[in-house]
């Protein structure tokens, strides 16, 4: 926690998205004594083409909620021009990891890439010391090391989507709110004064404006008809365009032919190249060994093999399993045996591994058996 | 840790002389437009302070019309002319104005052109920052027949150069057509006389001369109608409604007549300090590159400059944790920096344009203030390169 960790006062950029989270670990940061300034990222070239609501984190309302913050805590704000960065970094990524077949997190690929990459970097150059944000999760200085934890929150814990920070990014993240309910932060900010303390909770994919993720990736990547089939390669229906499935995919499949044995079918495979949609029934889709490429440690590099747990979504569960880092190929690959299967797990994916509720590290899904 | 203000030209402070004037008027009660007699001692002050303003400006006290904003002035002569120029005769559509106006004059017009009411056409400023007079003419000799006004500032307000409006006036006037000139950063720092100007039509306001926000005028030829925007009372002549704001109009004219009555001291002071910081920034940063003219036609207070290799919202930023206040181009309506509309206008790339600064100096600025700029700007230009983005 930044009061506990830090026992010298710092200069400190408050990345504030307009919503009630980060405008209360500004107001955190600032009440320890540290030299807040908050930052708002413009994400969006034409803020006004992403959400017309004020619920995701590009509009013009969230700007105003950010800047009223921020006076209201007695900051200075400043909005920064993160456009460039996000559209190549997130958006361009999104759409070819889709392209590709795979499933990419983009929420994930932001913190690494831009929250604490581009605007930490930026922050570090104009002689700030690091980054705060409104996450879910707390860091601990053990040893001369960060790590990173879950919070205590079970329901809000974002500690999933920061296991991409290495050490030096961790070093500069600060996440006042790990240590507190995301009710008990909603009142904090009421009685700070924080209008914001009861504005809705921002979710799906802050650029699509929608919340139609299939709709927006047909119209990026176009339209094409292709057909679904069985393990067997037996036709059973047809798509428009394979990106738009994700494996362990129930809904939206659409299929006349019903499954012999009356069970439910689940996309099993996404074949970008032939445009094929691979289904079967759930049984097909157990996993019992993951693996991942780009490993990154979040505190000791682990060795040999660990118990521990691994968990493949955001807010999904965290199964219990066997980790090493398996270097004899030219990659090296984290792999886990988990001790029950796992249904529906696709390639892109983040796989973070725990011990407990530390975060040991992460890796990009690559393989699966 | 000093507060230094150099951001003059975005608001300048209130003068004591229309704060005092202000706060004495506010404490009466009466409407203007009141028959009784607290409405008559309201008009008194209101109809006196149209009076002096019209002897400081050079027009005729039944030729201005207060407004809530220059931006309000603005929107009003530019459509008002426009409308009313149409409806004598349709062919006239064309809105003639320099590529680097104020939004309050640019914005109006590309709103009537994407509305298909009018076709505006921009003339060119050269890299100093002075319009095109050739292709000024040129245009006007072409299309007089379908323009329906002109409008070009009196002084560009991002970089401070003083428009040849003389000139133009000349060459509207032989096809009789409306000039009208937004003056609102020229009042009270150089003459300024509507009548020898010759004009049409011309905008001058309050907070930039040490009057309060909120009000301005619209200086309007006598006799001459456009058509309103505001309509429900008609207390302006029939052409501006609303109440009219008599305490903020007493202030106006006291701070405009202040003002006025010091203006050489005051240029002369505000220029020489001008030239310091020019100074001051070259010998600390020795590749800045100047945007505003060193000398000649131009405000006494402002400093437009590039800093290569930064981008002006780090400096901005940077400057500010200073505790000193300066400004760049404009923010979209989120609150992000763009490159200048006015230095892309003279000829500087977006990367010139987006590392560019305005300081614009007031008469409370000291040298003091600008020798602490030159302790800091090292510590900030280098900061602001380390975090370039290129």
């Amino acid at each position: 926690m930044l009061t506990e960790v830090e026992n010298t006062y710092m200069k400190l950029i408050a990345a504030m998205s307009g919503g009630v989270d980060s405008a209360v670990a500004a107001a955190r940061a600032s009440e320890a004594g540290h030299q807040v300034i908050g930052v708002h990222l413009a994400l969006s070239k034409n803020p006004k083409k992403y959400r017309s609501g004020a619920r995701g984190c590009c509009t013009i309302e969230d700007s105003h909620d950010a800047r009223r913050a921020a006076d209201v805590i007695g900051i200075p704000f400043y909005i920064w021009d993160m456009s460039d960065e996000f559209h190549e970094n997130v958006v361009e990524n999104f759409l070819s990891e889709y392209a590709a077949g795979n499933t990419p997190n983009p929420c994930l690929r932001c913190n690494e890439k831009i929250k604490f990459a581009a605007v930490l970097d930026r922050a570090k150059a104009m002689g700030f010391d690091g980054v705060v944000t409104g996450h879910y999760a707390q860091t601990k200085d053990v040893d001369g090391q960060r790590l990173l934890y879950r919070a205590i929150d079970s329901g809000k814990d974002q500690s999933y989507v920061l296991a991409v920070l290495n050490q030096e990014q961790l070093n500069g993240a600060h996440f006042p709110l790990g240590d507190t309910t995301k009710d008990n932060i909603r009142l904090e900010a009421k009685s700070r004064g924080l209008s914001v303390a009861l504005k809705p909770d921002s979710h799906d994919i802050c650029f699509v404006p929608s919340g139609d993720n299939a709709g927006w990736l047909r119209e990026r990547l176009g339209s094409q008809v292709g057909d679904i089939v069985d393990e067997d390669g037996n036709k059973l229906g047809e798509h428009n365009g394979a990106y738009t499935f994700t494996i362990g995919q129930r809904r939206g499949l659409a299929l006349s032919i019903p499954e012999k044995s009356g069970e439910p079918r689940y996309v099993l495979k996404v074949e970008p190249v032939n445009n094929r949609v691979i289904v079967g029934v759930k049984a097909d889709l157990a996993i019992h060994e993951v693996s991942g490429l780009s490993p990154i440690w979040c505190g000791p590099r682990p060795s040999g093999e660990n118990s521990g747990f691994i968990q493949v979504r955001a807010h999904g569960s965290a199964h219990s399993c066997k980790y090493f880092l398996d270097e004899s190929g030219p990659l090296p690959e984290l792999k886990a045996i988990v001790d029950q299967p796992i249904y529906g797990l696709a390639t892109g994916q983040a796989m973070v591994i725990y011990d407990g509720d530390r975060v040991v590290g992460s890796a990009t899904i690559s393989g699966t058996k | 840790m000093p507060q230094v203000y150099f951001d003059h030209a975005s608001t300048t402070p209130i003068s004591s002389v229309a704060l005092e004037s202000f706060i004495e008027q506010s404490k009466l009660v009466g409407n203007p437009s009141s028959l009784h007699s607290y409405g008559r001692l309201a008009r008194k002050k209101v109809e006196e302070s149209r009076e002096s303003l019209a002897n400081l400006i050079g027009c005729h006290s039944s030729e201005i019309i207060f407004t809530s904003s220059g931006t309000e002035a603005n929107n009003l002569a530019i459509k008002g002319i426009l409308w009313h120029r149409k409806r004598e005769d349709p062919k006239r559509k064309l809105i003639l104005i320099s590529s680097f106006e104020h939004h309050a004059v640019l914005d109006p017009s590309l709103w009537l052109a994407e509305s298909g009411q009018a076709e505006i056409l921009m003339i060119d400023v050269n890299q100093d920052g002075y319009i095109d007079l050739e292709q000024m003419e040129t245009v006007i000799k072409e299309r007089h027949e379908e323009i329906a006004l002109i409008s070009v500032m009196h002084s560009n307000n991002e970089v401070g150069t003083i428009q040849p409006i003389k000139e133009i006036s000349k060459l509207a006037e032989t096809y009789k057509i409306p000039l009208h000139s937004d003056a609102v950063q020229s009042l009270g720092k150089v003459n300024l006389s509507f009548k020898e100007l010759g004009l049409f039509a011309m905008t001058v306001s309050a907070h930039k001369v040490g009057g309060p926000v909120g009000v301005a005028a619209l200086v309007l030829k006598k006799g001459v109608d456009i058509t309103p925007l505001i309509h429900g009372g008609g207390q302006e002549r029939d052409i501006r409604s609303g109440t009219i704001n008599a305490a903020a109009i007493a202030s106006f004219v006291s701070a405009t007549s202040s003002a006025m009555r010091d203006m050489e001291s005051n240029y002369q002071k505000i220029f020489a300090l001008r030239a310091k910081l020019i100074a001051t920034i070259q010998g600390q940063v020795s590749d800045v590159r100047l945007n505003s003219p060193l000398e000649g036609e131009i405000l006494p207070g402002i400093a437009n400059i590039e800093f290569p290799s930064t981008e002006s919202d780090s400096m901005l930023l940077l400057f500010d944790a200073e505790g000193i206040a300066c400004s760049t181009g404009s923010a979209c309506s989120a609150g992000v920096q763009e490159a200048s509309h006015v230095l892309l206008a003279m000829g500087r790339s977006q990367t010139q344009a987006r590392s560019s600064l305005r300081f614009s100096l007031g008469i409370s600025n000291t040298e003091s203030e600008i020798e602490y700029l030159g302790a800091c700007i090292r510590r900030v230009i280098d900061r602001a390169r380390d975090a370039y983005r290129g």
